[in-house]
């Protein structure tokens, strides 16, 4: 049985959710008291993930920790068909790519966050001038796609990278950062939010849907 | 900035959780405008200090203790912090859900707080469900006795309404506003007739349009674990967050005719009455 030691305003706790609901596998959710206990810093969780981060992810004896790494295990585990990593290997590169940039750059939207609305001491000014340089990036990618035809951040079908990238850039609003100036991510969240099995979290504005 | 009220100095505000105020981790924040230092000392006691603009200790201020939260200030409260007896009920669970900060007044919080017909809109499939959308005629009543405004008879189909919960009910709600930035929800405890669940918000103004929401949880719980409660609610409050921060204005307008009001809004129309009666003019206009 898969357990997802979860916290329900992570993003990146969201971003495995999300997978799971769309591949429709069943998993036990782990609360972990993130804030204000604390606990992915205390011992018990330490053993799990050395790191201090969630999400982790169990599977029987298998123990897996970063998002974008859980979300590469449960498609090759569960999506028979191979869309949301698919085997050509020009795609298979620009999907392990844009699901990087899910963990790394768009990150600074997280941290934003965290200053925000749990006060972490983040140089905050900092942190939204880096998430805008992300979404600028993003923003151009997306229209550039959608001039070749797809709708998708890379190759013709929904994949990992949509997934890695989507919870930290709907949630941007909650640190701060408008995205008024980038039509083409506002177009791709939507079309995000119509994927079957799509499931919100708090802050992702459910009515936005088609 | 302009001069605070004496109505506003004079109440208690919480400023942290006593048990996240330890010697290692004193609080430094503010408080109505003013820069404040909350430290716990060798002896277990509690000093808060209001603080110059360079940083300097200026005077001390008073200190509660009280439903695990430390309490403080500005001004000469008349009395002490309201009276919350369910805090010492036998079996009940004391859950403090932490803080959040939200760019909004702390009337608007309260409001909102009171405000039901934004459930199935806002909290989709939680609180709340469309088509399940209307607010019933609910009573407002302010108690002269204790100074305290109460919404009552506040029925409300909810599909999730409590972290326990397993399906849809019809909730009973009562609100209790027991000072003008300060307010508890009293809700029917799923699977318990004779008892309600408390959910109380506690803003700390941080200046008129900043606050620091203090939450926590006052129930009858078997099943879930405090870490599910906590969840429970911070994603509630996340939702709200979104609410507040787009209001405009920040402040919340008291003058009769500023904002366009429905039966629904009784509650509201009531409270805004209730703190501009009192002299409430810290973060409204």
């Amino acid at each position: 049985m898969i357990k997802l030691y979860d916290y329900i305003l992570s993003g990146s706790c969201y971003k495995v959710r999300l997978m799971l609901n769309i591949l429709n596998v069943e998993y036990e959710a782990v609360p972990v008291d993130f804030y204000p206990g604390l606990e992915h810093k205390k011992p018990d969780f330490l053993a799990l993930n050395p790191l201090g981060q969630l999400p982790v992810l169990t599977d029987d004896e298998l123990i897996l920790r970063d998002a974008q790494s859980i979300l590469l295990y449960l498609v090759s585990k569960y999506d028979a068909a191979n869309t949301w990593f698919p085997e050509d290997a020009a795609t298979r590169g620009q999907v392990a790519m844009w699901t990087a940039f899910g963990g790394d750059e768009i990150m600074a939207a997280s941290a934003a966050r965290l200053h925000d609305v749990l006060n972490y001491p983040f140089d905050i000014d900092q942190q939204r001038k880096s998430a805008h340089a992300a979404f600028l990036i993003l923003d151009d990618h997306i229209a550039e796609q959608e001039i070749k035809g797809f709708d998708w951040l890379a190759g013709t079908s929904p994949t990992i990278a949509d997934i890695a990238c989507f919870p930290y850039v709907s949630l941007s609003e909650d640190g701060g950062i408008s995205r008024e100036e980038y039509p083409a991510i506002e177009r791709w969240l939507r079309r995000v939010m119509d994927v079957p099995g799509f499931i919100d979290m708090p802050g992702v504005l459910q009515h936005w849907r088609s | 900035m302009k001069q605070i009220d004496s109505a506003t100095l004079n109440q208690w505000y919480v400023i942290q959780s006593c048990t996240d105020l330890t010697q290692t981790r004193p609080r430094h924040t503010r408080l109505l405008g003013s820069d404040i230092l909350a430290e716990r000392l060798d002896d277990g006691g509690l000093s808060v200090w209001l603080l110059s603009a360079t940083g300097e200790q200026m005077r001390q201020l008073p200190v509660r203790e009280c439903y695990d939260y430390v309490w403080t200030t500005m001004g000469a409260p008349e009395g002490e912090v309201f009276s919350m007896p369910e805090f010492y009920e036998e079996g009940r669970r004391m859950v403090v859900c932490g803080i959040a900060t939200v760019q909004t007044s702390p009337g608007r919080i309260i409001e909102n707080f009171l405000d039901m017909s934004h459930f199935p809109f806002v909290h989709i499939d939680v609180l709340g469900a469309e088509p399940e959308t209307e607010v019933n005629n609910y009573k407002v009543n302010l108690r002269k006795d204790v100074n305290e405004l109460w919404a009552t008879e506040c029925g409300f189909y909810q599909p999730k309404a409590m972290a326990s919960a397993t399906e849809g009910i019809e909730v009973d709600y009562q609100y209790r506003v027991a000072n003008p930035f300060a307010a508890i929800l009293y809700k029917t405890c799923p699977g318990r007739d004779d008892a309600m669940d408390l959910v109380g918000i506690l803003p700390q103004p941080l200046d008129e349009t900043n606050c620091d929401i203090h939450y926590f949880m006052l129930v009858f719980d078997d099943v879930n674990s405090d870490q599910e409660l906590i969840q429970f609610q911070q994603g509630i409050l996340m939702q709200d967050r979104i609410i507040l921060e787009n209001q405009r204005p920040r402040e919340l307008p008291l003058e009769r005719g500023a904002e366009i009001t429905i039966r629904a809004d009784a509650a509201s129309i009531q409270y805004r009455r209730w703190i501009k009666d009192m002299g409430i003019g810290f973060g409204t206009l």
